[in-house]
């Protein structure tokens, strides 16, 4: 190729690059198509064929699928694990969230203070966020551990428990639900905080000066200026939360399987006890599709509340 | 209605010095005004007299009280901020009432309250309303009825007009000196535009690098500074310097005028010639900018004629001009502290 022609070939690549580059439209496109391909691949997807099985009769073994209608949430509805699940599901949602958001806003409080060894504090708390969930889980398993929980020795050793005390966390009902609820709060906790303490730095110092001089108390100053102006934030962390709590299921996975007695059962893990570990396919999406149109209001009106509740 | 006085107050953060030993006593129901450049520790010393800020040593006394471990609430004041600090999430009216809210007024009389401040700041059309739908003015407004409504015995205020554009300054100006005389509250007033300070105080406090350089009535500071740093801050155009081995002389713009405007004047003066390089006319008034012709040639000098004063005065040519002794002021070199004068003019 002669230099002339070499050079033609050159500025012709590079127009066509330019050119690309500079139209806002393609670029923009481009850019986001991993995101969409990705959404698409492992949201989407799934999430069309779980509605599509639940209205089959899908199992694991068979080739041929029949469309049944609803047969498979009334089969649902019939079953008491379901119910028991349902309501287990509620519990554990709820009061895990309750405790989030006040220690999170507690702990956020905390954070937003000077005080030495601040860095280590917020290393600690983020810990539970940096490590691998099933990691983390596997070590409350331990702590949690029939004979040689940490907690019982602990409490025996300084004369808290008695010698016919020993609570056996995960083999007893209401103490298993305790249990995986302190769990999941733990693991929660650390992006609650981190949401909250974006939130509470955003309030401007004057704002807190003036309450300080118009004379509120701690609690008036905190319920009537700090959480009003955090609202939008607290609203969009339960959101976060309460989705979290409703369909993951790896803390329950990891401590009891849902037990003892289906005692910790959510409608998560039974989802996947029936849909994966039972083969039937078609009774697993349509537990898991169940609350779906529940968490879809919750999550539109959670976040209409916090936009009507934003103030600047 | 209380004095507040400060006791050699100081204010380090970390290694810098905020405030430097600050020794201040207002008087009752007086307009105090602590004016310095950004950075002087103004708003430092007025925040450690709300209590929003700790002094590293020193005393703080309201009436009389030492209040130096007592919380901003104890403290009896009112402050308004630069940023007016409006409860967003709230109306006016809930903003005006949170105070008596905090420091437990009977429900019954709050409503009472809240219109007596609405009413004295003309703002009982806004009272429903959420500051984001304010105007700059309706908040500064809004803001000082939230601050008078619990009737404290100070009020302390950081920069409150700085958000206004110039008119509305102008304005609410006129009205806060208004609000303050009809209420008789001792004000302390923090600000950097010496216009303000100049129109508000009755009486000024100098600040620079945390120290309190004069403290007067604001024709003493602009006429009668007690240092090179307050004549050079106030007055716009600032203040002319020239500089001999041990003294600093200098006038300001408006004194050094063409020699007929002092025909009949009986007082000492000093004629000297100056050479104009190049005129600004501003509307009331013309500044020309020049030297003088004989002495101190590379020393810049600026005269504010009064447009009212029609003199033809053109770039390029020199005239004689007067100034009256009295208005040379003359400062220690090196200190930069006023001394006795001592002339050192001379004239070709």
């Amino acid at each position: 190729m002669t230099t002339e022609a070499r050079r033609a070939t050159l500025a012709g690549r590079r127009t066509w690059r330019n050119r690309f580059a500079d139209d806002e439209t393609w670029l923009g496109r481009l850019m986001l198509a991993p995101a969409v391909v990705y959404i698409v691949a492992l949201v989407g997807f799934p999430f069309v064929l779980a509605l599509f099985y639940s209205v089959s009769n899908a199992t694991v073994g068979t080739t041929g699928l029949r469309f049944v209608g609803l047969e498979n949430f009334r089969q649902a509805l019939d079953n008491p694990t379901f119910l028991r699940a349902l309501r287990n599901t509620f519990i554990f949602a709820l009061i895990s969230q309750a405790l989030v958001l006040v220690c999170a806003t507690a702990l956020a409080l905390a954070l937003q203070k000077e005080f030495r060894g601040k860095w280590f504090v917020r290393l600690l708390i983020l810990l539970p966020w940096v490590a691998p969930i099933s990691l983390g889980t596997i070590g409350w398993l331990w702590i949690f551990e029939p004979i040689y929980s940490v907690i019982n020795w602990t409490l025996r050793s300084i004369g808290l428990f008695g010698p016919n005390t020993w609570p056996i966390w995960l083999g007893q009902p209401r103490l298993a639900m305790a249990s995986v609820i302190t769990v999941h709060v733990w693991r929660l906790l650390p992006l609650a905080t981190i949401i909250l303490l974006g939130g509470l730095s955003s309030i401007p110092q004057d704002i807190h000066d003036a309450a300080a001089i118009d004379g509120a108390s701690f609690w008036r100053h905190h319920f009537q200026i700090t959480v009003p102006l955090i609202r939008p934030i607290l609203l969009v962390a339960l959101m976060f939360g309460l989705i979290f709590a409703v369909t993951d299921m790896i803390v329950i996975y990891v401590l009891t399987r849902g037990g003892p007695y289906d005692q910790t059962q959510v409608l998560a893990t039974l989802a996947f006890f029936t849909g994966i570990d039972g083969g039937d396919l078609a009774g697993g999406a349509a537990i898991a599709l169940f609350l779906f149109p529940v968490l879809a209001a919750t999550a539109v009106a959670l976040l209409r509340l916090a936009r009507r509740s934003e103030v600047v | 209605m209380a004095i507040v006085e400060t006791r050699d107050v100081r204010k380090r953060f970390g290694d810098s010095i905020a405030v430097d030993g600050v020794d201040l006593a207002t008087k009752e129901g007086e307009f105090l005004v602590l004016l310095g450049p950004s950075g002087c520790g103004k708003t430092t010393l007025l925040r450690m007299i709300a209590g929003l800020e700790k002094q590293t040593s020193g005393d703080i006394l309201i009436g009389g009280q030492v209040v130096n471990d007592l919380p901003p609430r104890a403290r009896k004041i009112a402050m308004v901020f630069q940023s007016y600090a409006l409860y967003p999430h709230m109306t006016v009216a809930e903003n005006i009432a949170f105070p008596l809210k905090a420091q437990g007024t009977p429900r019954a009389q709050i409503p009472e309250e809240v219109d007596r401040a609405a009413n004295m700041f003309g703002i009982q059309r806004l009272l429903k309303r959420k500051p984001r739908q304010l105007s700059g003015g309706e908040r500064q407004r809004v803001a000082l009825a939230r601050a008078m409504v619990r009737k404290p015995d100070v009020f302390l205020l950081d920069e409150p007009l700085s958000n206004l554009d110039a008119k509305l300054r102008t304005m609410a100006r006129d009205e806060l000196q208004h609000f303050q005389r009809r209420l008789g509250t001792t004000t302390v007033y923090v600000t950097h535009d010496q216009v303000e300070a100049m129109g508000l105080g009755d009486r000024i406090a100098v600040m620079n690098q945390g120290k309190v350089r004069q403290l007067g009535p604001p024709q003493q500071v602009y006429f009668d500074p007690a240092d090179t740093f307050v004549a050079g801050f106030l007055g716009s155009p600032p203040m002319n310097f020239f500089h001999s081995d041990n003294t600093t002389a200098g006038f300001r713009p408006e004194h050094f005028l063409p020699k007929e405007v002092y025909q009949g004047v009986n007082e000492p003066k000093i004629d000297l010639w100056f050479s104009v390089d190049r005129v600004e006319n501003l509307g009331a008034d013309r500044l020309l900018y020049g030297h003088l012709r004989d002495t101190f040639q590379d020393e810049k000098v600026i005269v504010n004629l009064p447009s009212t004063l029609h003199l033809n005065i053109q770039p390029g040519a020199a005239y004689e001009f007067t100034i009256k002794e009295q208005d040379v002021k003359y400062f220690d070199r090196t200190s930069g502290k006023r001394v006795e004068p001592r002339p050192f003019w001379k004239r070709g």
